[in-house]
């Protein structure tokens, strides 16, 4: 489904990821850790064609990602942004709705199968109580959902998580991370998501990717990659603390 | 309760945007009545008042050509026709044009206080026009005079500076843009000034421009102005997608399919068009840009495809009611009567939605 073929990627001329292979077949689901600058972000950035990579290759359902226009990302790929501000009062079901921008039709706007998929990505995350609320006005936790209920709205293959559970607490943490496994589960939907902790990576995530200072380090299920002198070599903390919930 | 029922039962308890299906009809037809009365009342009063059925009356025989026989003199039917109507359309064209380039920048900036002003379109026109009048230079073409003419180049003109001059690398920030817009508009602001300095008699026909008025409306300009107007502001109508995706921010709109440079180029180019074809017509007349699109916003929500259209009627009825008022008034200056009544009620506005708005 993602193919990243010797990709390296500048940042002012630093090196930011460094001659990255990496395949990530259909339906799995892929959690992308490791320590503060290590690429993750930008890793995610090149999956979701943002950034166009100095050297080597990126397919993304079968096309060479850098030959799709915008819409044709789009519809192969939903991307859940990190929290933006919104300039104006945005109904909770409006913000769900702009998932269909990818398929809505340019002139006429949602047509019912839109709608449909609208009430669909709703119901799926639970925000029927919220729905005509300003989602200015909710808590973090609950906009975190709403995002990610638009880009359920979106149904692209591939669904691309960055930090989805940064600001949010223990139990929206998991609310959030049992919803991708569902989603991933049931709707097949390709996973791939950036995550701080590893232990709820470890938790929920049959395969990690270990990255460091641009590198993958390692790559498999959980307890092959946090080995502890792994971890202590790359994140420069005794093992015990990091916890495997696996 | 079912998921779906819980979801209509929410709807019903959520208040203040419930019906959010069948507003918008609504509002188009309240709309269209307004506009109507607005530009009824608009053409049958002033120095010389002439009855509502009469007016009606005359539209329908000279714009329908319907059979009516004329129960008012000959003058009558040229001033309606000759005077009356230009001014009003040119009005209702420039309200909707300055209301769907408002809208239009509120969505692109992401910023609630833009106006059709905001990157420099005003300062650019004033500049231009104030620059005509110190040509002594008299040109007509097409009813276009100098004025006219360097009003609508220096409207785009300092837009297009602003945006060459806000570029860093490939990109154009958003925050850039505004910053740049401001210190643009600052620059040009100090030519107007010593441009009005130096202009001696031509003073007040400076400040007149600067005011805003439809009292000099044709046929003529109003063709072109319209021409224009209402193409830009099609062309934004149809990228309404674009600039629903950037509620969410540059980033998150390109995930969801927008090519954001270059929808960014293309939208701004279309509202600048608007806006200068409004302010070279026109003058400078402020407000009405920017409320319009406020006050859609809050009765249907933020969604381009509704706000468009509706705040280009909203915008139209205003601004033939502020002409209208502005004439009974004794021919004062429409942009003094658009930012007495814009203001104050802008204001009303801000305290009664519930959350402040983050910039």
């Amino acid at each position: 489904m993602i193919r990243l073929d010797g990709v390296t990627v500048l940042y002012r001329e630093r090196a930011a990821l460094r001659d990255i292979s990496l395949q990530i077949e259909a339906g799995e689901r892929v959690a992308i850790i490791g320590p503060n600058g290590a690429g993750k972000s930008t890793l995610l950035r090149v999956v979701a064609g943002l950034l166009r990579p100095v050297a080597g290759t990126v397919d993304l359902a079968g096309s060479r990602i850098d030959r799709l226009d915008r819409l044709a990302i789009a519809r192969r790929l939903a991307v859940v942004p990190q929290l933006p501000t919104l300039p104006f009062a945005t109904t909770v079901e409006e913000v769900v709705a702009l998932g269909r921008l990818p398929h809505e039709h340019p002139v006429r706007g949602m047509r019912p199968g839109d709608r449909a998929a609208v009430a669909a990505a709703v119901d799926r995350v639970g925000l029927g109580h919220l729905l005509g609320r300003d989602a200015r006005e909710l808590s973090l936790g609950e906009r975190q959902l709403v995002l990610l209920a638009m880009a359920v709205a979106q149904q692209a293959p591939v669904l691309v998580l960055d930090e989805p559970t940064v600001h949010l607490d223990l139990r929206h943490q998991v609310e959030v991370m049992e919803l991708v496994g569902d989603l991933n589960a049931r709707d097949e939907t390709t996973i791939v998501a950036v995550l701080h902790d590893v232990g709820l990576a470890a938790h929920f995530f049959p395969r990690l990717v270990l990255l460091d200072k641009g590198r993958i380090v390692a790559d498999g299920p959980p307890a092959e990659v946090l080995a502890p002198d792994r971890i202590r070599e790359v994140f420069g903390v005794d093992p015990a603390l990091v916890r495997l919930g696996a | 309760m079912s998921p779906r029922s819980a979801i209509l039962a929410a709807r019903a308890g959520s208040g203040r945007r419930a019906d959010l299906a069948r507003r918008p009809v609504a509002v188009a037809a309240v709309g269209l009545v307004l506009l109507a009365v607005a530009l009824v009342a608009g053409i049958a009063a002033g120095t010389v008042a002439i009855p509502p059925g009469d007016t009606i009356g005359i539209l329908g025989r000279r714009l329908l050509g319907l059979d009516i026989a004329p129960t008012w003199a000959a003058a009558a039917e040229t001033i309606v026709i000759d005077l009356r109507l230009p001014r009003v359309l040119t009005a209702m064209v420039v309200g909707g044009g300055l209301a769907v380039a408002g809208a239009a920048f509120q969505g692109l900036l992401r910023n609630p206080l833009a106006d059709p002003y905001v990157l420099g379109t005003a300062s650019g026109a004033a500049l231009g026009a104030a620059l005509a009048v110190l040509i002594p230079v008299r040109v007509l073409v097409l009813e276009f005079g100098l004025l006219h003419g360097l009003a609508f180049v220096g409207a785009l003109g300092a837009v297009l500076a602003v945006y060459r001059l806000s570029r860093v690398g490939a990109n154009s920030p958003m925050t850039s843009l505004l910053l740049t817009g401001y210190a643009v508009s600052s620059l040009l602001a100090a030519g107007l000034a010593m441009a009005m300095y130096l202009s001696g008699a031509g003073l007040r026909q400076i400040f007149a421009y600067l005011l805003g008025g439809f009292d000099a409306s044709s046929w003529g300009r109003l063709a072109v102005a319209a021409l224009l107007i209402v193409l830009a502001s099609l062309g934004i109508l149809l990228r309404a997608r674009s600039l629903n995706g950037m509620l969410l921010g540059e980033e998150a709109a390109t995930h969801l399919g927008v090519d954001v440079r270059r929808e960014r180029a293309i939208l701004l180019a279309l509202a600048s068009l608007a806006t200068a074809a409004a302010v070279a017509v026109s003058g400078l007349i402020g407000f009405v840009g920017l409320v319009a699109p406020h006050v859609i916003r809050l009765i249907v929500g933020p969604n381009a495809r509704l706000v468009l259209p509706l705040a280009a009627l909203l915008g139209a009825s205003l601004m033939v009611g502020a002409d209208l008022a502005a004439r009974l008034l004794g021919e004062i200056p429409v942009g003094v009567v658009t930012a007495m009544i814009g203001a104050p009620f802008f204001l009303a506005l801000l305290r009664r939605t519930r959350t402040g708005y983050e910039l």
